[in-house]
């Protein structure tokens, strides 16, 4: 047994513990600023374990670190960095200044560290819960708001029936074939004899519980209200890094212990995949709040990812996690313009509250109009180059109608897209947004730089993300 | 007298896991009735693994149910902490009361 492949998680809930003990123990000064950095280093630190960690599989099977598993843990990190940095401005404005808010942002971060890694449904199913219950207390962490504890509610009651049909799909799974380690289960199911009704009951309902958590359409009812209602930060973190970690379970999922079923589940996915791109493209046309019409934005990026996975080939896993790349960078991005909307210490919402900021912010106007082209796929933005991976693998797979069921509805949503550089730039000007502070500059300009030098130096990326995926269709 | 197969603790946990569906959809009542519902879904799962592992000879199955039921006791009580805060903004925990934005 080799326990040294969870150090990165180990290392990284310890110091979790310690940054807990720390802020109840630190009586003198508020300990929210201090507890935070600490956060982003024990991020730094797990990261360089992960990258310079061994690989294999560990714990009797039971979790395993790869390419892909890096590749996603490093990405989840820097996602909830980037979440750590926005909060900091935020909860100052927003009365939030507890020390427990990037704690509990590191332990849903340990949650998808673990999803990653997971090799076997118990893991699984523990790394996605411990994720799932340190959001749902984030959600809800504005507790005098009542918007705020809404948000939690709702996204309490929905999330455990999504984790309770996925726990109840593995008790199918586990049952029909009489494992739950991803290899045995493969292996299991390369006999077709072997493939029963249950075992198929059970796998939709495993599909059913991580799309609601990826908010893939027949599943996406509590995204909107819990975007609209959870304070910004939290709205950024649920954007970004829990649908990587999500998807990348979903992605091993299907692609490892259910690889040898690729002709029923693909149907599946498939059309998750067409309805959350209709929706995510059409509903989002006449919202008026910002944070809606990112809900609604995201849903339909996740429709975009999906894509990549029906398709089924290391190409199109390789696109899912370029795209999921490019997609971190432009919310994260998007959501430090929108925390930045801010007059006289009131925080706003509305698209219109955006009326000419081209000319009283032309930097904050210039980042959210390349995070709006970067979203709505238009080149050289990174999103762009995420949208052209995912399409000419679904192309390669001959599937012609995704593609272009895919290129219609980034046509529509570009429409929304550009209606916010419009208001932008050409509709009266309100009075100026109030100074932002360096830390939501800074998270504007590495999102914005990334987003916009991403065709420059691709191929690092494009390597890594080929040699993840080459490990689950190898 | 009739054996308890297999067969039967899958019929009584499928509709525990219906009972807990509907509890959520139907009810226009109580959040509380919600957070009962959740844990007969739960239950249900938990059902389905004790047979399976009883039938199949194989103790993996009753080590998850363990798991489970440590998940659901920290789900219950955010659960329940996540119903008081609402409560005392709201001064209501009826589910159409739950409606301050559209979905």
């Amino acid at each position: 047994m080799n326990w040294t492949l969870a150090l990165p998680e180990i290392v990284l809930a310890v110091l979790g513990m310690a940054i807990l003990m720390f802020g109840v123990l630190q009586k003198r000064h508020n300990p929210f600023h201090l507890a935070s950095m600490l956060t982003v280093g024990a991020f730094l630190v797990a990261g360089m374990l992960v990258i310079a960690g061994p690989e294999g599989l560990g714990y009797h099977g039971q979790f395993t670190s790869d390419p892909f598993s890096r590749f996603v843990q490093v990405l989840v990190l820097v996602a909830s960095s980037l979440t750590v940095i926005a909060s900091l401005d935020y909860n100052d404005h927003a009365n939030l200044r507890r020390f427990e808010f990037p704690v509990l942002i590191l332990f849903a971060t340990v949650g998808m560290l673990v999803m990653a890694g997971a090799s076997n449904l118990m893991t699984l199913y523990v790394g996605l819960e411990l994720q799932s219950l340190s959001i749902y207390v984030l959600a809800a962490f504005a507790r005098d708001e009542l918007r705020s504890t809404e948000a939690g509610l709702k996204y309490f009651v929905l999330g455990s029936l999504a984790s309770g049909l996925l726990l109840y799909g593995i008790s199918l799974v586990y049952g029909f074939s009489g494992t739950m380690e991803f290899d045995k289960l493969a292996m299991t199911l390369a006999d077709p004899t072997k493939v029963s009704a249950g075992l198929i009951v059970g796998i939709v309902f495993i599909v059913a519980g991580l799309a609601f958590k990826v908010s893939a359409v027949p599943f996406h009812m509590w995204t909107p209200d819990v975007y609209e209602g959870a304070p910004t930060p939290v709205t950024l973190l649920m954007g970004t890094a829990p649908k990587v970690a999500a998807m990348a379970l979903l992605v091993r999922a299907m692609a490892t212990p259910f690889g040898h079923l690729l002709g029923q589940w693909q149907q599946l996915i498939v059309l998750v995949s067409i309805a959350s791109m209709l929706l995510g493209a059409l509903a989002a046309i006449g919202q008026k709040n910002i944070k809606r019409l990112m809900a609604y934005s995201s849903i339909g990026h996740m429709g975009y990812v999906l894509i990549g996975l029906a398709a089924g080939t290391p190409n199109g896993i390789r696109g899912v996690l370029i795209y999921l790349v490019t997609y971190v960078f432009m919310n994260a991005g998007t959501f430090a313009c929108i925390i930045a909307m801010r007059r006289r210490g009131r925080s706003l919402e509305r698209i219109s509250d955006l009326g000419g900021l081209g000319k009283t912010d032309p930097m904050l106007a210039m980042w959210l109009t390349v995070f709006m082209f970067s979203m709505a796929g238009i080149p050289p933005f990174a999103g762009f180059w995420g949208k052209y991976f995912i399409f000419t693998a679904a192309v390669q797979s001959g599937m012609w109608a995704l593609a272009v069921i895919g290129v219609l509805t980034s046509v529509i949503g570009a429409f929304y897209y550009i209606r916010i550089i419009k208001v932008m730039y050409f509709d009266t000007a309100e009075a100026a947004f109030d100074p932002r502070s360096a830390s939501l500059s800074t998270l504007a300009a590495v999102s914005g730089l990334f987003t916009t030098l991403f065709f420059v130096f691709p191929a690092p990326l494009v390597g890594a993300a080929e040699a993840a995926a080459k490990v689950l269709f190898g | 007298m009739m054996a308890v197969s297999l067969y039967h603790y899958l019929f009584v946990s499928a509709l525990l896991l219906v009972l807990g569906i509907f509890g959520i959809f139907l009810n226009r009542k109580n959040v509380i009735v919600i957070l009962m519902s959740i844990e007969l879904i739960l239950l249900a799962a938990n059902l389905n693994f004790v047979a399976f592992s009883a039938v199949l000879g194989d103790l993996v199955g009753q080590v998850f149910v363990m798991f489970t039921l440590t998940v659901a006791a920290a789900e219950a009580a955010i659960g329940l902490a996540i119903v008081v805060i609402y409560f005392r903004n709201r001064g209501s925990i009826q589910v159409e009361d739950v409606n301050l934005m559209k979905g």
